[in-house]
């Protein structure tokens, strides 16, 4: 079941949230400060710059390493790099964390372990730029729907990495399904839901050990039936009330960000308030995190793009979008990325106009393509769903190659998260993180056999000792679940 | 997949043979279902009925001949679990006709096919893609309602319906959909429905003139259960724990009822039990999610596991109205994961026709079986593959979807919406 369906039923306890109110939280937090240990005064700290807002701050920063690794050749491998053509019986060398070498012949080091990949495809690791894995996590229930701050329509303060349970089940799954970067958004309750952040797939004590060192955060935005209905009460109720309301938050980030930045050159005086939302959105507008706007239709596309340009912000990619193909030339002008699935849509009214073909139109016109989940069960099969849409392409006459198909999957969602100087392509130098695929993974029938994340194995289907399993699953679910994976 | 079978290409363009009483489909590897494929073989259909099947069948003289060559042909897909032609949209409230509010969440005596819409935008996306039957069955409450089958013919309702009832729906496992606050008082309710309708099927008269105990539900609910606890109406129970699904079986055991188990998600773990009590399983073959506390064992390897012990499986999509075009995609997954090609190609075609009592008519290609028949240009489960021909009671319907009139209508940008000078 797709996130963005869940929220149809998350009205309830939205409204049960809204009745709490700010006086209950309040009384929460000054029982939580006093209950502080006092300070100890013979070491005064020096003033922590909690009080200051400074342009790309990192308060929670990565703590992640790659694992541990040895060269590894994968040869004989139908390799798909996303950066050129197929290459037959081709070689991948994997060494310190980087991909070492890729092509025809490549020679192999003494210490490194031979795979023989006959028969087999290697393509980058799958990246997702739409997951709501960690902050809707499995076995679901209210005591985990962590993924909507539904209490006001504009929520920029919130950061996804805080909701994020790192022993969600549903994450070694989608390793299991070759995906390697995920980018984790709020749910689309609000106009600005607040921030994303961008994760390995890899097994962590914290998040922060997940997170993707130097990634940009995303700010998640919404269009469209999620934030009017969510607030039809309170508003906004309609279409119209939504557009306000971005504008007078846009508005009000503009000033604050003209404050700090002024503050921050010249140091006059004493610092603004800061404010932890408009803080969010004026690094948007300084360029330093990149907007994920879910929107279905293709006029209120339209009108989120007017609103970007009204506010010198970009957008760097359109999610869902099931109207993307009605305005393909506009995105392609725009440079907007669309985010889209092969064919989830008609659940709801403005998804009624989604089409098979959407994401082979919007490729043929030249916008970047990305096979997007926002599910994580379709997140374990997102070359099926690059598959599926290329077959509805080819029934209208457009033919998209495995080469091309693959970007899909890979260099596209990396652009999407400003990682495509690292990750979603084959090249030398870049994060060696690597699927071996039992078969052409557009295939029905192909599994991911290996998964290497910066070099290290991460996932063996056929090695039960790489295959991770979360502290949920231990004693919950039964060790053959899940399947041989 | 297959490049040699581009002979038979067609495009909407093309007037399809729709009036044809007569057709040989000639020249290509046919899957019976019934017996082994068949190389280079011929379906001829006759009045909407196939009369010949196999590699040396005489064609009569009449008969319009579509050469297939190097295509393949497999009877029309089925699912037998999906709220196709009740569910429109599912987020609009009045497009969507599949739960009954019923009397404290009891909607035995609930028709769904009542609603049944013939106009439903979404018989021709799921058709094109190969599937030419659905079991339509309701949802919610502790009994849903009853179930009927449906063949994607391009006519009214009552051209649709293959039969109704084929099952009754009703779930075991969600206290709260069943206004109750344990999985036991679930089971409490049903064992007391389940006998009431049993006292009821043979004191009819005494209850019309007021000489019963009081029952736990309404006349037509009563009536509705009675075929079921006379072991002649499936019983669909949807559940997913392995607890859950013993329970089911000790309880067809003790009413005889003809159970039908759907979800199943941790079949698995029971799967000879499933087999020794002859229950079938409908299940899907994506779920590996412990998505909640009734499916912490689910597992891509369910349908072959299940299999392998001797269970009857069919597949279904399971869910959406609009996606029930992928249950070829849970075939080939299912066979990814263990489940035998044939087997496979078994859980979606005369499985769930045995299953839903339809077997006589539809899920194989034999003589005498409706002419429900899908022309592939290759493995059907493959995503690259495509339904060149579907025919439905003999007849192709070739109707493009709504989806198709939109990529055509945005072919170019910006679209043409009125006629240009």
């Amino acid at each position: 079941m797709k996130v963005e369906w869940v929220i149809v039923n998350v009205l309830t306890s939205a409204a049960m949230l809204k009745a709490l109110g700010a006086a209950a939280l309040a009384a929460m937090l000054s029982v939580a400060l006093a209950a502080q240990p006092p300070k100890k005064s013979d070491a005064a700290p020096p003033p922590g710059r909690g009080g200051l807002s400074t342009p790309n701050d990192d308060p929670f920063p990565s703590t992640y390493t790659p694992f541990p690794s040895r060269p590894v050749v994968i040869r004989n491998a139908n390799i798909l790099t996303a950066a050129g053509p197929l290459i037959r019986n081709g070689t991948i060398l994997l060494r310190n964390g980087k991909i070492a070498q890729v092509g025809p012949t490549v020679e192999a080091p003494a210490d490194a372990l031979v795979i023989d990949a006959a028969g087999k495809y290697v393509t980058p690791g799958i990246i997702d730029d739409h997951s709501h894995l960690g902050v809707y996590a499995a076995p679901g229930g209210d005591a985990l729907a962590d993924g909507n701050e539904a209490t006001n329509p504009s929520t920029p303060q919130v950061w996804a990495e805080h909701s994020v349970w790192p022993q969600d089940p549903q994450l070694p799954r989608n390793l299991a399904g070759g995906v390697t970067t995920l980018q984790i958004l709020p749910g689309s309750a609000n106009l600005i839901g607040g921030r994303s952040v961008v994760l390995k797939v890899v097994p962590a004590r914290t998040v922060q050990a997940m997170k993707f060192p130097n990634a940009k955060y995303g700010l998640k935005m919404a269009c469209g039936e999620n934030p009017k209905r969510v607030y039809a009460q309170r508003g906004p109720s309609t279409r119209m009330g939504n557009v306000a309301g971005y504008r007078a938050a846009w508005i009000q980030a503009e000033k604050y960000r003209r404050k700090w930045d002024e503050w921050n050159r010249d140091k006059k005086g004493d610092a603004p308030d800061r404010d932890l939302a408009m803080e969010t959105l004026a690094e948007v507008l300084r360029g330093n995190i990149l907007v994920h706007n879910h929107c279905y239709r293709a006029d209120e596309m339209a009108q989120m793009i007017d609103v970007a340009h009204e506010f010198g912000y970009a957008i760097r990619s359109f999610h869902h979008g099931v109207e993307a193909y009605k305005i393909a030339d506009l995105l392609a002008k725009e440079g907007i990325a669309a985010s889209l699935w092969a064919d989830w849509g008609g659940f709801k009214m403005e998804a009624i106009d989604g089409v098979k073909a959407n994401l082979p139109i919007v490729a043929r016109a030249g916008v970047r393509a990305i096979v997007h989940s926002d599910d994580p069960s379709g997140s374990q099969r997102l070359t099926q769903e690059a598959a599926k849409a290329r077959a509805a392409g080819a029934a209208i006459g457009i033919i998209v190659p495995d080469e091309e198909l693959i970007k899909w999957n890979t260099i596209n969602p990396a652009w999407a998260l400003g990682l495509d100087d690292r990750i979603g392509s084959l090249e030398a130098g870049k994060n060696a993180d690597v699927v071996l695929w039992t078969g052409n993974p557009f295939s029905v029938y192909a599994r991911a056999e290996k998964v290497w994340v910066d070099g290290a194995l991460m996932f063996d289907r056929l090695d039960t000792a790489h295959q991770w399993h979360t502290d949920f699953e231990l004693g919950f679910v039964p060790p053959a679940a899940g399947g041989v994976r | 997949m297959s490049r040699l079978c581009a002979a038979c290409l067609v495009s909407f363009a093309i007037a399809a043979p729709a009036a044809a009483q007569t057709l040989a489909l000639t020249g290509a590897k046919v899957f019976p279902v019934s017996q082994p494929p068949i190389e280079n073989a011929t379906v001829v259909i006759v009045g909407g009925k196939i009369t010949a099947v196999g590699a040396n069948v005489p064609i009569p003289a009449h008969a319009e001949r579509i050469d297939v060559r190097n295509c393949w042909i497999t009877p029309g897909l089925i699912d037998p679990v999906t709220v196709l032609g009740v569910v429109e949209i599912g987020a609009v409230p009045q497009s969507n006709d599949a739960r009954a509010k019923g009397d404290k969440s009891v909607a035995a005596a609930f028709r769904v096919w009542d609603a049944l819409n013939p106009a439903s935008t979404l018989w021709a996306p799921t058709r094109n893609e190969g599937v030419t039957t659905v079991g339509v069955v309701p949802t919610g409450g502790l009994i849903a309602g009853q179930a009927a089958v449906v063949d994607l013919v391009d006519g009214t309702a009552a051209q649709m319906l293959r039969r109704r009832p084929a099952a009754l729906a009703a779930q075991l496992q969600s206290g709260a959909a069943a206004d109750t606050s344990s999985r036991g008082e679930v089971l409490l309710r049903l064992r007391e429905l389940l006998q009431d309708a049993k006292v009821y099927s043979t004191h009819r008269q005494a209850y019309d003139t007021a000489r019963t105990r009081t029952f736990a539900t309404t006349r037509p609910n009563l009536e509705a259960l009675v075929p079921v606890v006379t072991g002649q109406l499936p019983l669909m129970l949807s559940v997913d724990r392995a607890a859950d699904i013993a329970t089911a079986l000790d309880l067809a055991h003790e009413f005889t009822l003809k159970l039908v188990l759907v979800g199943a998600e941790e079949g698995w773990m029971l799967a000879d039990r499933i087999a020794a009590a002859h229950v079938p399983v409908i299940t899907g073959a994506l779920d590996n999610i412990p998505g909640s506390f009734a499916t912490l064992g689910a597992r891509q390897e369910n349908a072959a596991l299940l299999r392998k012990a001797g269970v009857r499986v069919a597949l279904s999509t399971g869910g959406e109205s609009f996606n029930v075009r992928n249950l070829k995609q849970h075939a080939g997954n299912a066979v990814a994961y263990g489940l035998s090609w044939d087997d496979a190609l078994q859980a979606v075609t005369m499985a769930p026709a045995e299953i839903l009592g339809v077997s006589a008519n539809v899920g194989t290609l034999q003589p005498g079986r409706d002419a429900n028949v899908v022309v592939w240009d290759g493995d059907p489960f493959e995503f690259s593959t495509r339904a060149l021909r579907v025919l439905v009671h003999g007849r192709e319907i070739h109707q493009p979807s709504r989806q198709d009139l939109l990529m055509e209508r945005y072919k170019s940008a910006p679209p043409m919406y009125i006629k240009q000078p």
